[in-house]
């Protein structure tokens, strides 16, 4: 079976994933061999989903950890009786 | 980042703080209080409210330590419990909008295409120190409808998988992938071009451009 463009960016994220049946992935590399549009969309997307994933888009406010251990401190003592 | 959950540690620390060793409850929490943060965070969108959350949720799951199963995993049934501390302020603020509800259906509204590009340059993820691409990114994952955003946070920041995620949204797990796929999409078509100037510059030997 020949895939379209538009059925490869319906299963890009499952591929992405590695969740694709073989026979799909398959069709899929196929397609990606000759068609540069759908390389271009699967490699942006995968560099998008590398890029949300890194620590540093979201880092925790400056002393979030301290304070939230410093409020469960006093919950386990108020409780240790 | 994400640290990976370990059943036998989670299960002997909970045996131990429900036998008395209470101060064992930081170290089990430990792992687990980024993920409540930044759930949260995509709750409420306000970072005040999100920490007094999460710290409330932390004190909710000491409290109700007893009632844990073992049937899920420890985050997975902490961040549901995150997730009811966000909804429940919303509901009391009558700030629960209609694209927060879980009944919300995946239906086929909505354009989920790509942008389409012809070519594409790698951004290494050391860009990422430059201030203004972070801020591009978080910008286009806080304008995601928050039924995506929330499974982006989950799947993607903070690498949990299919089944967790659904459980801990209490979504099912075609759900999950069906809401990351389109999230991806739209933080592609939002993002691509923008990422582009982030890509090293070729030309040293006088190919590409």
């Amino acid at each position: 079976m020949r895939v379209d463009c538009k059925h490869v960016w319906e299963h890009i994220s499952a591929y992405i994933d590695g969740d694709v049946d073989a026979a799909l992935r398959a069709d899929i590399d196929k397609h990606l061999e000759t068609c540069e549009i759908c390389s271009a969309v699967l490699d942006s997307t995968r560099n998008v989903v590398v890029l949300v994933a890194d620590g540093r888009v979201f880092e925790l406010p400056a002393g979030f950890s301290h304070r939230l251990h410093e409020r469960l401190e006093a919950e386990l003592q108020s409780r240790e009786t | 980042m994400t640290k990976v959950p370990n059943p036998e540690f989670e299960a002997d620390c909970i045996r131990r703080i429900l036998a008395g060793e209470k101060h064992l409850f930081h170290e089990l929490i430990r792992p687990c209080e980024r993920a409540i943060y930044f759930l949260l965070l995509s709750i409420l969108h306000n970072q005040a409210d999100a920490e007094d959350a999460a710290q409330e949720t932390a004190i909710k799951v000491f409290r109700n330590l007893n009632l844990f199963r073992g049937d899920s995993q420890f985050k997975t049934w902490v961040l549901s419990i995150a997730r009811n501390e966000g909804l429940g302020r919303l509901r009391k603020l009558d700030r629960l909008r209609e694209d927060s509800l879980d009944a919300l259906t995946d239906g086929d509204s909505g354009d989920f295409t790509p942008a389409v590009l012809t070519s594409w340059r790698e951004v290494p993820a050391e860009e990422l120190e430059k201030q203004e691409l972070a801020a591009l990114i978080r910008e286009a994952i806080d304008n995601l409808p928050d039924i995506y955003r929330n499974v982006v946070l989950l799947r993607d920041i903070e690498e949990m998988d299919v089944c967790q995620s659904a459980a801990a949204l209490g979504i099912t797990e075609g759900s999950v992938k069906v809401r990351l796929h389109r999230a991806r999409a739209l933080l592609q078509r939002k993002l691509a071009h923008k990422l582009k100037s982030f890509a090293p510059k070729r030309g040293l030997l006088g190919w590409g451009r």
